[in-house]
């Protein structure tokens, strides 16, 4: 695991970046990104999943997602107990993409408002409009939270202030 | 006198988990708590818990205490009573305890201590201003009243515990400042890091908090360098305006009611201080005294509770409950306890358990 991540909490772009499906599969349509870098004893995201798209070989190993079967659907967006997925959709057109985040904070934001997008280390990277707001009894106060921002943010964006 | 057949000592997640596993087994159980109500550290946990489906991951602590009550409430072979402290366990297993304000006394056939753990204190100059509060105390205010405990808040320790509690205080409308580690690296899970960073709080490793600052409350903090032998660098002070420093540097079990048994005690630091030797089925040396959770080994809830199960059947199949299913079950659960050891994060886990057995 890269030492940056150990003692700063952010994933660098090089980590991110080797979890991006193909070219192929991003100009598709919405996937999802695990950003789960250390192996830990959980596996939510897996048995979440309704299209068996994630694996995991073991209880203690890191997930892999198979980009054939994922649909985007962002279910294991609100069942990962560490935060850690996230649903990206490149193919919104005019220099925009959807990031969908799990948001656990209050207030929630409302479809149409345009709020600040953060970076993985909070300070604000531009501005993103909100698209599409889950939040029923079946997230369990684990938001599931669309936000458009700037194509150029992917690394980037992470979270949001409202 | 009263007698039982298992008494669990310590009515959070360990001890809820052993008292259900015994119970249904069809043995008869006490199970004791000197708070108000059974759950302990669960009570606070709004997180969802990681592990695996069996173990309830995914779901949020404050929901995992509810339906643990709810069965021990439901099951007429467990005896639940609260607001008991005990006060001494005797060689023939009578136990002592204190019932509200009466004293009583019972005896069990097997006893299964799960008392827990305690959170440790920091050495720095003015750590005993008010504003100073464990991060135990922090979520009870926040998490069980409702209160935010300051507004601008110092974090010390950047393990689990430490990450968890900022992000709880942050989702409480509260602002962390920053978060200190004394070690080089974050102790914690790095998803949990990653959560407060993208909120905007900063993490520094390899620094501490040398004194807190205030005459009749905290009114900041200075923050000092260390280095990687864990000594401050002087002239690297700085201050920082907090009102509230909250420690998170670590456990140590309570394991002061196993030492009246005569079980063999180790220190083993890995596993976070004196505990007690104990097999696989987690009986100590003392015949008939078992144990389960943090005052076992400091490790998370998911363990807490897995532990808690094996304690109570093992308790239960040595009154003499042992039918194939049940120690099936009990398999099982050494099994899936082996399972969730077995990564890197379990590594810690497994050197102390080593250790212990090496010392035998």
């Amino acid at each position: 695991m890269s030492g940056t991540l150990d003692s700063t909490g952010i994933a660098s772009r090089e980590m991110f970046e080797k979890l991006l499906p193909s070219a192929q599969r991003r100009a598709k349509g919405p996937y999802v990104v695990m950003e789960c870098y250390e192996e830990i004893p959980c596996n939510p995201c897996s048995t979440s999943c309704a299209f068996h798209a994630v694996k995991m070989e073991a209880l203690n190993k890191c997930p892999g997602v198979d980009y054939d079967a994922c649909t985007g659907c962002g279910s294991c967006v609100s069942r990962c107990p560490g935060l850690a997925c996230f649903v990206i959709n490149e193919t919104v057109g005019d220099g925009k993409i959807d990031i969908t985040i799990p948001y656990e904070m209050l207030p929630v934001p409302q479809k149409g408002d345009i709020v600040d997008a953060l970076g993985r280390d909070g300070f604000v990277v531009g501005k993103a409009e909100i698209v599409r707001v889950l939040s029923g009894p079946k997230m369990d106060h684990t938001n599931v939270i669309t936000m458009r921002v700037d194509a150029s943010l992917l690394y980037d964006a992470r979270s949001i202030r409202v | 006198m009263k007698f039982t057949d298992v008494v669990v000592i310590g009515g959070g997640p360990a001890g809820m988990s052993a008292a259900l596993a015994a119970a249904e087994t069809g043995v008869r159980v006490t199970i004791m708590d000197r708070w108000s109500e059974l759950g302990g550290q669960l009570i606070k946990q709004t997180h969802r818990f990681f592990g695996s489906e069996r173990e309830r991951a995914g779901t949020r602590g404050i929901e995992i205490v509810d339906i643990l009550r709810k069965q021990i409430m439901e099951n007429p072979r467990i005896e639940v009573k609260v607001n008991t402290d005990v006060l001494g366990i005797y060689s023939d297993r009578v136990i002592s305890y204190e019932e509200g304000d009466r004293y009583g006394h019972m005896t069990a056939e097997k006893i299964i201590i799960s008392t827990g753990a305690a959170e440790k204190m920091l050495q720095f100059e003015n750590n005993d201003l008010p504003g100073v509060y464990g991060a135990g105390a922090v979520q009870t205010l926040m998490n069980v009243y409702g209160i935010q405990p300051g507004q601008k808040v110092l974090m010390i320790g950047a393990g689990n515990i430490g990450l968890i509690v900022t992000y709880q205080l942050l989702q409480a409308g509260v602002n962390v400042v920053a978060i200190v580690e004394a070690a080089p690296r974050i102790g914690g899970y790095k998803v949990h890091a990653s959560k407060v960073r993208r909120m905007g709080v900063p993490i520094y490793t390899k620094t501490t908090v040398k004194a807190a600052l205030g005459d009749t409350h905290v009114t900041g903090a200075v923050l000092c360098d260390m280095d990687d032998r864990f000594q401050l660098v002087p002239g690297t002070e700085r201050e920082v305006e907090v009102d509230t420093i909250c420690l998170s540097v670590g456990l140590a079990p309570l394991s002061e009611l196993i030492s009246h048994t005569g079980a063999k005690m180790h220190y083993i630091p890995q596993l976070g201080g004196f505990v007690p030797e104990r097999n696989e089925n987690l009986e100590t040396t003392a015949p008939g005294v078992y144990v389960a959770g943090d005052v076992s080994c400091i490790e998370e809830a998911t363990a807490a509770m897995i532990e808690g199960s094996i304690a109570g059947l093992s308790a239960a199949i040595a009154t003499g409950m042992n039918r194939p299913d049940v120690l099936k079950k009990r398999d099982e659960w050494i099994e899936q306890l082996n399972i969730l050891r077995s990564g890197k994060t379990g590594q810690k886990i497994r050197d102390g358990l080593a250790l212990m057995a090496k010392e035998g």
